[in-house]
């Protein structure tokens, strides 16, 4: 290869050509460009066609901003946006403070073999598969022999219709959402408060027996990057969200449970008006970007 | 006497944590367990005798078992791919400096937040007209949009940790790039790319929406079949839930094997 001469001059990383980083990177960027960008130019493209495969009489003409502009003013589409931002913020904060809560009891001394068993548990939510998730949902929230309505009546409350009603449908959603991902804001918090240097924390706590004092002062800055990859990833990750949600409810019942993704893929693939679906994935795509964006900003200062 | 209610709360309170996250697994496997008359009474039965019959049945159902074999195909193809294409990638990421990479890194991130559904609508048209729909091919090409970025970024954490000197004495010694990497890097790496091959496993395995919009008859995967026998009147239960432990179990060992990399692999690498 030229240039690869520079011999033993004691340099890290050097002694290789100028395309070497290439050959290398090559092969998975040339796959990702064909699977991923080629299809997204596609979509782009399509998202100013009518292109409605139900209809294919109507052939595929290009109608410039069309789609667009009946997204933007489709109320249906910015209810399900917002159904998405209000499932965001139902479920993070209960999800943090139950996530701090076990990261604490993980991190206190004592109870070995109680607290490990209890670390590898919290695994079997996450790799459970998300459709199993669903099914599991409507399993325990079904209205005649659902384990949720014999709780609710052992504790006094009648039984509920939960999926058979607007409230109790986004209600069982937002549950299984937090039994699945609570782990996840555990296991970062954990991984937070490991970071906290023991003589730190000994030291304050014989300055204070107070566990809040010590929360806030000591090991809240150790907690803060973990708290801020946490809003930004799961944001991300409601806005993916599908697979439980139309396993259980479709988005049902009427637009209770209508999260973006679960609208964009009925209109895609049930009404099959790919452009105007196009379109709206376009414009999730851009909500995506930005975020993405703001999670290297804020996480990976360094890189740059 | 504090010191000791403290400790009692300490044990309630991690049996509480326990609890919450192994019931819906356990409710599941044990409906699977369960007649149909238990699964549909109620109150719920907690106590029964288990019955292997829904495992019998689905293990004579050449639509789960053909749904299993293709999940296994697939989650196998994509995930080697994965690395092949990966770790050469994640080399270089390590190792080298030049320009673009960090817009290169943020291409990578996005594709971890990407919606599937951004892909899953122009994939559809393409494997149209290119006669690939409902072919194993197109769900292990598309399942590479998520793993690649894993099996990049896990293993670029990795060959950073590699020490350098090794590189250098194997350089002085006439080694060129390509021989470091296999002789060095994959060798020592190899801890990353396991974990990181498993992540990429597990993802495709529970994969959904691309592979409901992209295969018909002959290519559904588990997940698929598993959903496809919640509809109609009378529900199979006990069926369904059998599929899916039997769906899940796989998994779940293998994100038992990987679990103190759990954090690592689902915030790519973020928080150590």
């Amino acid at each position: 290869m030229p240039g690869r001469g520079s011999k033993p001059t004691i340099r890290p990383n050097r002694g290789y050509g100028r395309w070497t980083p290439f050959w290398f990177l090559a092969p998975a960027v040339f796959t990702l460009f064909i699977i991923g960008i080629y299809p997204t130019i596609f979509a782009f493209v399509t998202s100013f066609r009518r292109y409605n495969i139900a209809r294919p009489r109507d052939g595929f003409p290009f109608i410039g901003l069309e789609n667009y502009t009946s997204v933007l003013t489709d109320g249906t589409f910015w209810a399900s946006l917002f159904l998405t931002a209000k499932f965001y913020v139902t479920v993070l904060p209960v999800q943090i403070a139950l996530g701090l809560m076990i990261a604490l009891l993980l991190h206190k001394t004592g109870m070995g073999f109680l607290k490990s068993l209890a670390r590898v548990t919290l695994v079997v939510p996450l790799a459970t598969t998300y459709a199993v998730v669903g099914l599991i949902g409507r399993l325990i929230f079904n209205r005649d022999f659902g384990v949720a309505n014999w709780f609710l009546d052992s504790l006094g409350i009648g039984g509920l219709d939960w999926l058979g009603s607007q409230g109790g449908a986004f209600a069982a959603i937002v549950i299984m959402d937090i039994w699945q991902w609570t782990p996840f804001c555990a296991l970062i918090f954990l991984a937070g408060l490991s970071m906290v240097p023991g003589e730190i924390e000994e030291a304050a706590r014989l300055e204070t027996s107070s566990k809040w004092a010590l929360l806030k002062h000591v090991q809240l800055p150790y907690l803060m990057p973990g708290l801020t990859a946490l809003l930004i990833l799961r944001s991300a990750d409601v806005l993916k969200l599908f697979d439980m949600v139309f396993v259980m409810t479709r988005g049902g019942p009427g637009s209770a449970t209508d999260l973006v993704s679960i609208y964009i893929q009925r209109v895609g693939f049930r009404i099959f008006d790919l452009g105007t679906a196009s379109a709206q994935a376009i414009l999730l795509l851009i909500i995506t970007i930005l975020i993405s964006r703001l999670y290297i900003r804020v996480l990976y200062k360094e890189v740059n | 006497m504090r010191f000791s209610s403290g400790k009692i709360l300490h044990a309630i309170g991690l049996t509480a944590v326990i609890l919450f996250t192994l019931f819906p697994f356990y409710w599941m496997v044990s409906a699977s367990f369960k007649t149909q008359a238990d699964i549909l009474a109620s109150p719920p039965v907690w106590l029964f005798t288990p019955t292997l019959d829904h495992y019998r049945e689905i293990f004579a159902d050449s639509k789960v078992l053909g749904a299993v074999g293709n999940s296994l195909i697939i989650a196998s193809a994509t995930t080697f791919l994965a690395v092949m294409l990966g770790a050469p990638a994640a080399f270089a990421l390590a190792r080298y400096e030049f320009r673009g990479k960090s817009d290169l890194w943020f291409w990578f991130i996005s594709n971890r937040m990407t919606s599937p559904i951004v892909l899953a609508l122009p994939v559809y048209i393409l494997a149209l007209q290119l006669k690939m729909l409902d072919t194993h091919l197109v769900l292990i090409l598309i399942y590479l949009t998520f793993n690649l970025p894993i099996v990049v970024w896990i293993c670029t954490d990795q060959f950073k940790s590699i020490p350098p000197d090794l590189e250098q004495a194997a350089r002085l010694d006439g080694a060129d790039q390509f021989t470091i990497f296999r002789k060095i890097y994959l060798p020592l790496g190899a801890p990353g790319i396991a974990v990181s091959a498993i992540f990429s496993f597990i993802f495709s395995w529970n994969e959904l929406l691309y592979a409901l919009v992209l295969t018909r008859r002959d290519v559904q995967t588990a997940p698929v079949v598993a959903t496809s026998f919640m509809s109609g009147y009378e529900l199979p239960w006990g069926k369904i839930m059998a599929t899916g432990t039997v769906i899940v179990l796989p998994v779940t060992i293998f994100a038992l094997i990987v679990s103190r990399h759990m954090v690592r692999g689902l915030t790519m690498g973020a928080t150590k």
